[in-house]
């Protein structure tokens, strides 16, 4: 994963609260064994007429936010299934920063692992962001490092817990690591754990044969 | 110093190491699906590592399974592929695997459980957000993406923030033929879908106590739509009880030992939480939802709101889009609303008591000429006990489709899926847009409330049907 320290891009006003993974991308195209090319189907079911025609009325089609790559969102982004194509397809598609009020806590924890920032303001500074960036292309910078969002001179602090702000930073990838320096600590506990929380030694093809 | 909760106890005996805010949290159980883990497999091979603990991990096909005749090849392209994948990996890393043809093969969030790989006091992970649907044993369950499927099939663990703890105390007893799905969708209703993010929530009370594990099931299970990490209810003799003689489960002194330590995990009576939350449920009456998540919930006996009434700008908006996706109108009866399919499934209520409670319902009724009906059994083994008791008989002789076991029509990624504009009572998890299909319209009930709209053809309280035997606790 890359490091990140800063984003600067255009910010699109994307005003719905509670978006779930199904809204971003929807369960038929989950039948993939590639995370690559969700882009196409980000938001499909609301970005797409039946005829497969772009709608005209969805903030994704509009020429103006064309180049955004971060979404200004509501309460509650990304609630509901843990599926990490939804993180995928918004990555894929180019956006970088999501800004809302609250995120389902998976999709939170998805979306550091794959470099999206995801920035928690409270809703009072959340609007005051998508409406400066209703009505004209606002250009937002996102600094990871120092916590801040900067626009028009304006300048808003953010938090972010330490885990999530050090692996956007590092670009460290968790496996590697905790293979390189845990391997030894996971050792030792799984020697401490006691036998009886198992689980016991199934013949599960014997077993299956007894219900059959 | 102030006693521990159950959260708190199964949490300290998992850590690994802890750095900064994170804690390395080691995972005992690992169940896979073939959905979101060919990818995690994938990429695990082209880093050259491979699975740490096969005998933590348990795989079984679910997402996409067809639910009709498992004799015949699987239509669909994409989904044969991901399950053929599955295979493979399972194959080239000695998993254990449920296939599509296995007598054991099921809904992952219930599969689990039923065969002992899920106990008290241990940490599960899935990568699917019904993890919270172990809690009911006394277990943790955390749904997990993609990234973090692989850095348990590498590690046995995960870096985790510790979640807020909140007690959820639910006070007073159930009238009869309102269930625990009511319970939770109520409560959901209450705090909204984000009402517990970053909580692990625990079920407290003397009505909890009350409760069979597979009820409690239903409220861990829907712990992630109201937003929360994990769900979780002390172990107690039940829950024990529920284990004992399952093929994972420890035999003999292993048993005992384990017993012992099981014991040791409820919550202390001076445990302190971050939040405490009482929910009095004695007035409570079967719930419906009416537009697109589920907190979009009211009783039975109410009308659709009026999104004008709501005072949050935001919040208004969200009802007026739900109803016009909905298709109702402000002020409509619950119960002049006419339904065209129902669907009695899901991690959610589709285990054996749930088509016990469905079947009581439905004897010596018929489905309404109008309504596609289907049962789809949580897994083989609940369809092969439910066929024993002859549920199947009842169901097939009202007018209802007896199918095969899988998530189906929850999600709506195999060939059950409905078409645009049908309107189907669900007893699933999710009425979000488009989930059983593009332009579906989905409600959320109870089983019983299901069932019952199944046989009228319209909304009823299911109350008005004779419920002989239709209690909690079974």
């Amino acid at each position: 994963m890359d490091k990140i320290t800063k984003v600067t891009g255009v910010a699109l006003p994307f005003a719905y609260d509670n978006v779930d993974t199904d809204q971003i991308i929807p369960a038929e195209y989950l039948k993939i064994t590639r995370r690559e090319g969700l882009g196409r189907h980000l938001f499909n079911n609301w970005r797409y007429l039946e005829n497969g025609e772009p709608n005209p009325n969805f903030i994704l089609n509009d020429q103006r936010y064309r180049n955004a790559c971060i979404l200004v969102a509501g309460r509650n982004f990304g609630i509901g299934s843990s599926r990490e194509h939804a993180v995928w397809a918004l990555a894929d598609y180019g956006f970088k920063v999501i800004i809302a009020a609250s995120f389902g806590d998976i999709f939170y924890e998805n979306a550091a692992k794959n470099g999206l920032v995801c920035v928690i303001l409270d809703d009072k500074e959340l609007d005051t962001v998508r409406r400066a960036a209703l009505n004209q292309p606002l250009e937002l910078e996102v600094d990871v490092e120092r916590l801040l969002i900067r626009y028009s001179g304006m300048e808003l602090r953010f938090k972010m817990d330490q885990a999530t702000q050090n692996r956007l930073l590092t670009g460290l990838d968790d496996i590697e690591y905790t293979l390189k320096f845990y391997s030894h600590k996971i050792h030792e506990y799984e020697a401490k754990k006691p036998a009886f929380l198992g689980p016991r030694k199934v013949d599960l093809e014997g077993l299956e044969k007894a219900f059959e | 110093m102030a006693g521990l909760s159950v959260f708190q106890k199964i949490w300290n005996d998992h850590i690994v190491a802890k750095e900064g805010d994170r804690f390395l949290i080691y995972i005992d159980r690992h169940l896979v699906h073939e959905v979101t883990s060919p990818i995690a497999f994938r990429s695990l091979r082209e880093k050259g590592l491979t699975v740490r603990r096969s005998d933590l991990t348990l795989a079984t096909v679910d997402h996409n399974v067809p639910t009709t005749d498992r004799a015949k090849p699987i239509d669909d392209k994409l989904s044969a592929q991901q399950i053929e994948a599955l295979r493979v990996n399972a194959k080239s890393y000695n998993l254990p695997l449920l296939d599509y043809q296995s007598p054991l093969q099921g809904i992952v969030h219930v599969v689990g459980p039923e065969l002992g790989f899920v106990l008290p006091g241990v940490i599960v992970a899935c990568g699917d957000s019904h993890t919270s649907t172990n809690g009911a044993l006394g277990a943790l369950g955390f749904g997990v993406g993609t990234s973090e499927i692989e850095m348990v099939l590498a590690t046995q663990s995960l870096w985790l923030r510790k979640p807020a703890t909140m007690l959820v105390e639910i006070r007073g007893s159930l009238r009869s033929g309102v269930t625990p799905k009511d319970v939770a969708l109520n409560f959901i209703g209450r705090v909204g879908v984000g009402g517990c993010i970053g909580y692990a929530v625990e079920y407290g009370g003397p009505l909890v106590e009350q409760l069979s594990v597979e009820e409690r099931m239903t409220l861990a299970n829907l712990t992630t739509e109201a937003g929360g990490r994990t769900g979780i209810v002390s172990p107690d003799e039940k829950s024990i009880e529920f284990v004992y003689g399952k093929p994972y489960a420890p035999q003999g002194e292993e048993w005992d030992r384990a017993v012992n330590y099981w014991k040791t995990l409820k919550s202390d009576g001076d445990a302190e939480y971050d939040k405490s939350v009482d929910i009095g449920v004695s007035d409570l009456e079967p719930q419906v939802t009416w537009g697109t998540d589920p907190s979009m919930v009211c009783g039975v006996s109410e009308r659709i709101p009026n999104p004008e009434g709501f005072r949050d700008q935001q919040q208004r908006r969200k009802a007026e889009k739900a109803l016009e996706y909905m298709g109702l109108k402000p002020g409509t009866r619950i119960d002049e609303i006419n339904v065209d399919a129902v669907f009695i499934g899901s991690c959610t209520n589709a285990r054996l008591g749930d088509l016990i409670q469905a079947a009581r319902v439905v004897v010596g009724r018929r489905v309404s000429p109008r309504v596609k009906a289907i049962v789809v059994p949580g897994s083989q083994l609940v369809k092969r006990r439910a066929e024993r008791l002859g549920l199947h008989r009842v169901f097939i002789e009202a007018g209802f489709e007896w199918r095969n076991s899988g998530c189906s029509l929850c999600l709506g990624m195999n060939s059950d899926r409905l078409a645009a504009g049908t309107r189907c009572v669900s007893t699933s998890n999710r009425n979000f847009e488009n989930r059983q299909g593009f332009g579906v319209r989905t409600h959320l009930t109870s089983p019983i409330m299901a069932v019952a709209a199944a046989l009228e053809g319209r909304f009823i309280d299911a109350r008005e049907l004779s419920l002989d035997n239709v209690g909690i606790g079974g």
